[in-house]
Formats: C-alpha cells, sequence, structure tokens
C-alpha cells in the first residue's frame, strides 16, 4: 500500500516530541485549547476594568498624560452622584429605556404572533419587517431626521393626514421640541428594534408543539385562556431573553440618539452614555469619567444578575 | 416570613439572594427616579451592597 502523507509525517516526528503528546492528558488538552481565549478575556476585558476601576480614584486627565496624577479617594463618585444634570442624563435614560422596552415588547409580540400564522406572503412579510434592524444606526438616525423634518418630512404628513389635519404638519417639530424630542428617539429606536424582539418571539411560539393547542381543544379550552394559560408562559422566557438584550443595549443607547438629537435641545436626550463620552473625550476627566462608567457597569451588572436569576427560574418551570 | 428569617439566619441562598435582589432593584430606582436627590447620592452604593452580595450569596447551599 502507497505511504500516505499522513504516515510520512508520522514516521518523521521524533520520538520524544511523539511520546509528549501522546503523554498530554485530557484536562491539558482543554487548557490548551481555552488558555489563549482566556488571555485574550483577560487583556480585553478584566484588564481595562481593573485599570478603570484604578483611574477612577485620580484626577488622572489622558490628554496631559505627563502630569502627576494624584489619588483622589471617593472624590469622582462623590461629585456624580451629587450632581443635578447627572441626575437628569439618569432620569432621561430610564424614560428612554423604559418606553422602548414596552413599545418593543408588546408591538414585537404582537407581530410575532400574527406572523405566526400561516398565510400566503407570510416568509416575504417576515423579511420585510426584519429590514429596520439590518440597517446602520447613523443611516436610520440619519434618515429619520428628514423623517422629522417640519416643512419637507413624510412623519409630519402622516401625522397631520392621520389627525384630519386638526395637527398641521409644520406646526410642530419632534426634533427640536423639548416635549417631543424624548418620544422621537423612542419612536425611531422602537422602529429599529421592534422586528428584533419580533424574531425572538417567534422562536419561541415556533417551538410550542401543536399537540398542546389540541389537547387544550378537545378539553374546550377558549382562545383567550390557550394564550394566558399557554402561549405567554411557554413564550415567556424568549421575551425576557429579548428585554434583556435590548435593556444592556438601550442602556447604553449612544449613535442613534447622537445621530438623532446630538443630546438635545437642551439637555432632554442627553443619555448616560453620551454624557460620559463628552466627560472622557471632550472635557478630558479621564478619572471622573472612570467613575461614571464604574456607577453604570455596577447597575448594568446587579441588573443583569437578578434577570438572569429569574429567567432560569421561569425555565425551571 | 419566619421561613425567610430563618434562611438567613442559616445562610441559605433563597432568602439571601432575595435581599440582595431586592437591594439591587432598590438602587436601579434610586438611581432613575426624578424625586429625590439624596435618594440618588446613596443609590450606587445600594446597588454595589446588593450586587457584591448576589455574588456571594450565590455560592450559598440551597
Amino acid at each position: 500500500m502507497a505511504e500516505t502523507p499522513i504516515d510520512r509525517l508520522a514516521r518523521n516526528t521524533p520520538a520524544s516530541v511523539a511520546h509528549r503528546v501522546r503523554g498530554l492528558s485530557d484536562r491539558a488538552i482543554a487548557w490548551a485549547f481555552v488558555t489563549p481565549t482566556i488571555l485574550l478575556l483577560l487583556a480585553i476585558n478584566i484588564f481595562p476594568l481593573i485599570w478603570t476601576i484604578r483611574l477612577s480614584f485620580t484626577n488622572f486627565r489622558a490628554n496631559r498624560p505627563n502630569e502627576p496624577v494624584e489619588f483622589v479617594g471617593l472624590r469622582n463618585y462623590q461629585r456624580i452622584l451629587t450632581d443635578p444634570d447627572i441626575w437628569h442624563t439618569m432620569q432621561a435614560t430610564a424614560h428612554f429605556l423604559f418606553w422602548t422596552l414596552f413599545f418593543q415588547v408588546v408591538i414585537g409580540f404582537g407581530l410575532a404572533w400574527l406572523i405566526n400564522r400561516k398565510f400566503k406572503g407570510n416568509d416575504l412579510l417576515t423579511t420585510l419587517i426584519v429590514l429596520p434592524m439590518m440597517l446602520s444606526p447613523a443611516v436610520v438616525g440619519n434618515f429619520w431626521t428628514f423623517l422629522y423634518q417640519p416643512q419637507i418630512g413624510l412623519f409630519n404628513y402622516a401625522v397631520e393626514f392621520l389627525t384630519g389635519g386638526s395637527v398641521a404638519a409644520s406646526s410642530f417639530t419632534m426634533l427640536g421640541s423639548v416635549e417631543l424630542a424624548p418620544w422621537a428617539i423612542v419612536i425611531v429606536d422602537t422602529w429599529m428594534w421592534t422586528p428584533f424582539v419580533m424574531l425572538i418571539c417567534l422562536a419561541g411560539l415556533r417551538s410550542i408543539p401543536d399537540y398542546i393547542y389540541e389537547a387544550a381543544e378537545v378539553d374546550r379550552a377558549s382562545k383567550w385562556r390557550q394564550f394566558w394559560t399557554m402561549t405567554v408562559p411557554l413564550v415567556l422566557p424568549f421575551l425576557m431573553l429579548a428585554v434583556l438584550f435590548r435593556g444592556i443595549e438601550n442602556f447604553k443607547m449612544f449613535d442613534l440618539v447622537v445621530q438623532l438629537t446630538g443630546g438635545g435641545p437642551g439637555d432632554t436626550t442627553l443619555l448616560t452614555s453620551i454624557e460620559l463620552k463628552r466627560e472622557a473625550f471632550e472635557k478630558w476627566r479621564t478619572g471622573f469619567s472612570s467613575a461614571y462608567a464604574i456607577i453604570l457597569f455596577v447597575t448594568v451588572f446587579g441588573l443583569a444578575s437578578i434577570y438572569v436569576k429569574a429567567l432560569n427560574k421561569v425555565k425551571e418551570r | 416570613m419566619t421561613r425567610f428569617l430563618s434562611g438567613l439566619a442559616r445562610f441559605r441562598r433563597g432568602p439571601w439572594e432575595m435581599l440582595a435582589t431586592i437591594l439591587i432593584a432598590l438602587g436601579v430606582v434610586m438611581l432613575m427616579q426624578p424625586f429625590v436627590l439624596w435618594a440618588f447620592t446613596w443609590s450606587f452604593i445600594v446597588t454595589l451592597v446588593g450586587t457584591v452580595m448576589f455574588i456571594i450569596t450565590s455560592h450559598f447551599p440551597d
């Protein structure tokens, strides 16, 4: 039989190396595979986190690297947590977070429930609905800025049409009004990310076997009861996962809002991530912004811990 | 209530995790509420205590 390249390689491997390779335990092989990933995680996640914690106790400014760095203790944390402007950005973030999650869950679940039915053009419709989340946030922000234009924007004309002309298109400006701007960013984020929630809910709905509904029909359970006692509980873990993903993403929302309002008018749509970026890279208060980032990190970490626990409980049911 | 307190005394995971969860939730509400500044000021310490407690107590026996 002809000698294959593998045979030739095996024959030419020095005995000492071959012995060493044969001698590796499963545990050693597992470590050999996992070590590069752990090193990468340490380098790009853990080290920056520890470094940020260290910087948060100093007055370091990244634009003045040669100046002596002074240890300031908890002063940065104290300043942040007594600053009414930062308190206001937290409220703006809470408003954005709550309403985007609310609308995305309600509309996303509703759409998934409708799409889950079998009808002609189902796949095409799903593709069309999913399109917004495929776009870049910068592009979405840009074209919604045009849609919100009071003179030429389609949104204002749609509002005029839907209200039967009682609200004139040029009588309001979504992005320039203190009352409307927070809702303008909620509308755009909902438009863009509802399809994501819909897809996850759709996966949940399609994972429910038909025989459960057939059994419920035999037991003469009404559609309403089937929905509340079977559909909702079985889709809940999926829905919670979607809320977790969207919640964390929206807590650090930046690009879309910067493109739409830049935090304005005034500071009505100034979310924490935008404020953080200003402190870190416009005012160059690196120590201060590190403390700010740590506060946000602890908040998100705490919320995610509760959420994962709740998710596991729901899955155990 | 008695079960909850005895669970705390015997370092059981359930009640301690519940306490940590309440602290985290309270901290987040304090952080984002629009009513009083002192609640915002103390929110971080409450969330931090809750989060650290959650990490520690998730290793307690059931």
